[in-house]
């Protein structure tokens, strides 16, 4: 879990699940160079860490297969420019365009997984955050403890219970299971019951809302940094799920993107002309992560409404 | 990070399902019966379709020839990971629930687990197996049957016969002569040494390449007679085997470089290694690796134990099966014999997908009858066609051959590390291999 939202840089964990605007006067002692330095040190060493190889995939996509070995790794070649984009055509003219195929499913899986996924953990969290019935605190602990359990250690369970309603090899076998999130519920009730004040929704009783009616138009958009970063953590996830679509899914027609560079990859020493098509692909399939994090990361810092009505 | 944790994960998980379905399998597994009889195996009525799993790249237009003339059996292909990265696990999931595809392609080395697990059908009695026996080299034939009689459980598709690759302007240029037998390839190390360079790579984890070499010394690891699997990793003739490569790694005449990484592939292209004894599948893979080194290469015979011997190994090679729970077993035991003998077919799996068949009639094959640049010129399909006819045809693979060659292979990396020696990882490995069969109810003779 890298991508934790960094509302609260100095909160040590779980920064996104504190409420927005609860640290932002208390800076703590001021701190020494010595420890600012060692610290901004380590974090440099770790972004290099971090960056590296994403840095080797950017130049070795650049070459040919010839080339990968036989020049500098971390440097571009004389001819850089024009390889780069020979490998991206090959790359989507291959096996009749297998690769944009593959794009496009785990676009489709994880843009509508993560966006039904989304909806369904905010319902949930702010049902269980904004509503005494009984059994509430038990259904919560549960839904915790799916927390804990790897998703890849239910593959093999759910794709048994795919075969006997004979839905294995199909879009549904992976794109179902990629709906539910309980780390998803888990933040949408503890940020519901930090953001969502109980008098408004009173408020919105009186006015004569319906629950349904005040859930939409008042509570997600208190949520919505909330509901932005479960957005993000289950497209990511569903992006890089690699072993439920492996055990899933027979046809390469409908793999996504990271089962099929897999698949490739396993291939090579059969073909090795797919070595720096793997390396490309692999670039490829990042960006679309890359400009999901862009795109949605201004959401988190807006902690719109947090302290709006006391 | 969140990459690497996914990765840790799935290695896990993967762990885990394989000790689901061992347990889960391991119940009604009764070990290989010997004279099994055939199955009556009838035609279905009207037209059929088959499901067929590869992962030989461009198999679907192959298909596609077989699937014009033969309307009433149309065959869909599915191409997934290669069969140790997941389509073998995905296979014994699919026969645990019932749908797993009509064929599959699963490797010699791994059919005894197929045949273990019960996962296969037995296609002797459907027309025309029992009589394609003499349409394929002899040893793939016995990897198909495991000598069992009245029993055929899969096609055999491709073969991987060994012979020596090297860098015949190289050799020249030294003045060292190409060796025949083992004893002159470790002179030859020697003088290569001196050189600066290296004869060859011996490559840690490709257990399966150092089988090739103890088959090519006629040993054996496997042995089942009809009730009993007999494992015998520590013969004399592994001995042998594992004693010389010792040899050459102690006084540091081999590299150690992990095989088809980039830095292989640069010391192939730099001239840094001198030969490659290989199958006959790794032309593609050193014509890919080393471009540089076009035209300097050439392929000799293994070298042999014996002076004037013939014998050669065996790297690799897989089959087409019948999986367990077919419901067209004649129909697809039909398609299996079309795809692996048809001239046709087989050409263009051998344009497309780079396989080496297992038919006799490969050598017929236009592909494999004029020289190859990248060789000098060199006929090398000739070299590889006499190593075929030479290889050995009793070898047999073990039932749990993805353990043996982890565990041989964690004692081959610890050897390189300067811990103990080649031989001592096959002694651990036949230990773990029999503790492992135990665990699965398989029985071990002692």
């Amino acid at each position: 879990m890298t991508a934790a939202p960094a509302t609260t840089p100095r909160s040590r964990r779980g920064g996104s699940t504190t409420a927005p605007g609860a640290d932002t006067h208390a800076r703590g002692p001021r701190q020494s160079i010595m420890s600012r330095s060692a610290a901004m040190l380590i974090m440099g060493v770790f972004t290099l860490y971090f960056l590296t190889p994403i840095w080797w995939l950017l130049t070795t996509s650049t070459k040919t297969g010839g080339e990968i070995t036989s020049t500098a790794p971390l440097w571009f070649t004389a001819n850089s420019f024009g390889t780069f984009f020979g490998n991206l055509g090959r790359l989507f003219s291959y096996g009749d365009g297998l690769f944009g195929r593959w794009l496009l499913n785990s676009a489709l899986y994880a843009g509508v997984g993560a966006l039904i996924g989304t909806v369904i953990a905010a319902m949930c969290g702010y049902a269980l955050a904004k509503y005494e019935f009984r059994g509430r605190e038990a259904i919560f602990n549960i839904v915790l403890s799916g927390v804990l359990v790897p998703a890849t250690a239910l593959a093999l369970p759910l794709f048994l219970i795919f075969s006997q309603v004979e839905l294995t090899n199909t879009m549904w076998a992976v794109f179902l299971p990629s709906l539910v999130s309980p780390f998803g519920v888990y933040l949408a009730r503890i940020y519901a019951a930090a953001s969502v004040p109980g008098e408004l929704l009173e408020a919105a009783r009186l006015d004569g809302s319906g629950e349904i009616r005040t859930f939409f138009t008042v509570s997600t958009r208190l949520m919505a940094p909330a509901l932005v970063t479960i957005f993000l953590f289950q497209f990511v996830a569903i992006w890089n799920n690699f072993f439920l679509p492996l055990i899933m899914l027979r046809d390469q027609a409908l793999f996504p993107v990271t089962l099929g560079l897999y698949a490739w990859n396993s291939q090579i020493s059969q073909i090795p002309e797919l070595r720096s098509l793997v390396i490309v692909g692999a670039l490829v399939s990042i960006v679309p992560l890359i400009i999901a994090f862009l795109a949605l990361q201004r959401f988190w810092s807006s902690g719109l409404g947090a302290g709006g009505v006391k | 990070m969140r990459a690497h944790y996914g990765k840790v994960t799935a290695a896990f998980a993967m762990i885990s399902a394989l000790a689901l379905s061992g347990c889960s399998a391991g119940g009604d597994s009764s070990g290989a019966e010997a004279g099994a009889e055939a199955a009556p195996c009838e035609a279905s009525d009207g037209p059929v379709t088959l499901e067929f799993t590869t992962w030989v790249p461009g198999m679907d237009q192959v298909v596609e020839l077989w699937n014009e003339a033969n309307p009433d059996i149309q065959v869909t292909v599915q191409t997934g990971p290669n069969g140790n990265s997941g389509t073998y696990q995905n296979f014994f999931n699919q026969i645990q629930a019932g749908n797993a595809p009509d064929l599959g392609q699963i490797e010699y080395d791994a059919l005894p687990n197929f045949r273990v697990q019960d996962g296969l059908e037995n296609i002797a009695g459907c027309e025309g197996v029992a009589d394609a026996q003499d349409q394929f080299v002899d040893w793939t034939w016995g990897q198909v049957t495991f000598g069992e009689e009245g029993s055929v459980y899969a096609v055999p598709q491709d073969s991987g016969p060994m012979a020596m690759y090297y860098r015949a302007d190289l050799f020249e240029e030294a003045g060292i002569e190409v060796p025949t037998t083992w004893e002159e390839y470790a002179a030859a190390a020697e003088e290569i040494k001196a050189q600066g360079s290296y004869i060859t790579n011996f490559p840690k984890t490709d257990v399966n390449w150092f089988a090739g070499m103890v088959w090519q010394n006629g040993g054996q690891w496997f042995a089942n007679d009809g009730e009993n699997w007999d494992v015998n990793l520590t013969s004399p003739e592994s001995e042998e085997v594992a004693t010389y490569w010792q040899d050459l790694l102690s006084e540091d005449l081999v590299s150690t470089l992990p095989s088809f990484s980039d830095e292989w592939n640069a010391s192939f292209n730099t001239g840094q290694q001198w030969t490659w004894v290989s199958a006959v599948w790794g032309a593609t893979t050193l014509s890919d690796g080393a471009p540089d080194t076009a035209g300097k290469w050439a392929v000799a015979p293994m070298p042999q134990w014996e002076d004037g011997g013939e014998t050669a190994g065996n790297w690799g090679g897989s089959s087409t099966a019948v999986l367990k729970g077919s419901e067209h077993p004649a129909e697809a035991a039909k398609f299996a014999l079309w795809l692996n003998t048809d001239p046709e077919a087989l050409a263009l799996a051998n344009e497309l997908g780079g396989l080496y068949p297992a038919a006799k009639s490969a050598t017929e094959l236009e592909a494999f009858a004029g020289g190859v640049d990248y060789y000098g010129g060199q006929k090398i399909y000739d070299v590889f066609a006499e190593a075929s006819s030479n290889v050995n045809p009793d070898f047999t693979w073990g039932p749990t051959m993805t353990q043996t060659y982890t565990d041989v292979s964690d004692g081959f990396g610890a050897a390189i590390g300067g811990s103990g020696t080649l031989m001592d990882a096959l002694e651990t490995g036949q230990q773990k291999t029999i503790d492992s069969l135990k665990a699965q109810s398989i029985p071990v003779s002692e």
